[in-house]
């Protein structure tokens, strides 16, 4: 059984890896100071368990968890008792340790991964970036546009933005103004190759120039990334 | 007045010579810039830093075995989010016992 470490604090990551050196079949494959560079490593490795503070500056441990699309057991450590009732709406997270965690304790925790990995498939950890594989989808999408039925490729849409009553689809060719709303056309989208990225905003994956802090440049497009959605989109990148 | 020890580190260690030096350069060169980030926080008069900051030292607390100074930083930590400082005095002391301390091992 692997594992890594994921705290902002030195003394928090040498402390649970010094709990892991005393569980024989436990071996820590690495330590990160953010879950940044977590999410780095996980996009070319698999592990099966991830001993993950909840606090972190920036990105914490639940916005974590949202990013990883097949995650791994997931061991929360958090100087904080008051996570406990959210932690445990996150099927991947089988222990919840508060800090100072003892040997007996921790070892408890490793019983209850072995039993949740005994139940479980293999885990895929973060899924990797779908553009390749859906930049040739070769599907359609009709639009009513004053009786007119108009042929738009998926892979044309560059974006589709709620305006009111309205959606705008924006193409490499045109723009389409449509009576209809964002969730509908959303429901007709493939899910590999589109994302919302905003509660008025839903992008064509392949056609990112660049990503900000919190918007998304498509062609010559910026669009605003909300905090709940910025988790699902930063899962769905290959991040280096 | 309860003082900082290494006991629960020491029993973690379980004779490893190790893992306890490690630790010990760790938190002598971690603690500092800490009790610096929460000075320089309380002088801009920065309350959400001041929280982040005194959350991170309280796991420390813990972890040198001062529990009633975890207590009262968890209730520092809820204070500051709504903009009091009242217990920044007491916190201060605590995070001082911590320093002297930390030249003695």
């Amino acid at each position: 059984m692997n594992c890594i470490i994921v705290d902002d604090e030195a003394t928090a990551r040498l402390i649970v890896a010094q709990l892991c050196s005393n569980v024989k079949e436990l071996e820590v494959i690495d330590a990160f100071g953010s879950a940044m560079e977590a999410i780095k490593f996980l996009n070319q490795n698999t592990v099966d368990v991830i001993f993950l503070d909840i606090h972190m500056p920036g990105f914490s441990g639940f916005d974590f968890v949202q990013t990883l699309k097949n995650p791994p057991k997931i061991v929360l450590t958090t100087s904080d008792t008051n996570f406990a009732i959210e932690a445990y709406e996150y099927e991947a997270i089988v222990d919840y340790l508060v800090k100072p965690v003892t040997q007996d304790r921790f070892n408890k925790s490793i019983q209850k991964v072995k039993a949740a990995l005994a139940k479980s498939p293999e885990p895929e950890t973060v899924s990797n970036n779908t553009t390749n594989s859906n930049s040739s989808l070769g599907e359609e999408l009709y639009i009513n546009i004053d009786r007119r039925l108009i042929k738009i490729n998926f892979n044309d849409i560059q974006l589709i933005e709620a305006k009111g009553d309205y959606i705008e689809v924006k193409t490499t060719k045109e723009n389409y103004r449509v009576r209809n709303t964002l969730k509908k056309i959303k429901d007709k989208l493939p899910e590999k190759l589109f994302l919302q990225i905003h509660r008025s905003y839903i992008i064509n994956f392949t056609k990112i120039v660049d990503i900000e802090d919190n918007s998304v440049l498509i062609e010559k497009n910026v669009v605003p990334i909300s905090r709940s959605n910025r988790p699902e989109l930063m899962r769905r990148l290959n991040l280096l | 007045m309860e003082q900082p020890n290494l006991n629960y580190v020491h029993k973690l260690a379980d004779g490893n010579t190790e893992f306890l030096n490690q630790f010990i350069s760790i938190i002598k060169s971690e603690f500092p810039d800490e009790n610096q980030t929460y000075i320089n926080a309380i002088m801009a008069k920065d309350n959400k830093a001041s929280a982040e900051i005194v959350h991170k030292l309280k796991h420390k607390f813990n972890i040198l075995g001062l529990e009633k100074a975890y207590g009262l930083a968890v209730t520092y930590e809820e204070q500051l989010l709504k903009g009091t400082y009242d217990l920044h005095d007491e916190f201060k002391l605590i995070l001082e016992r911590i320093t002297t301390y930390l030249k003695t091992i």
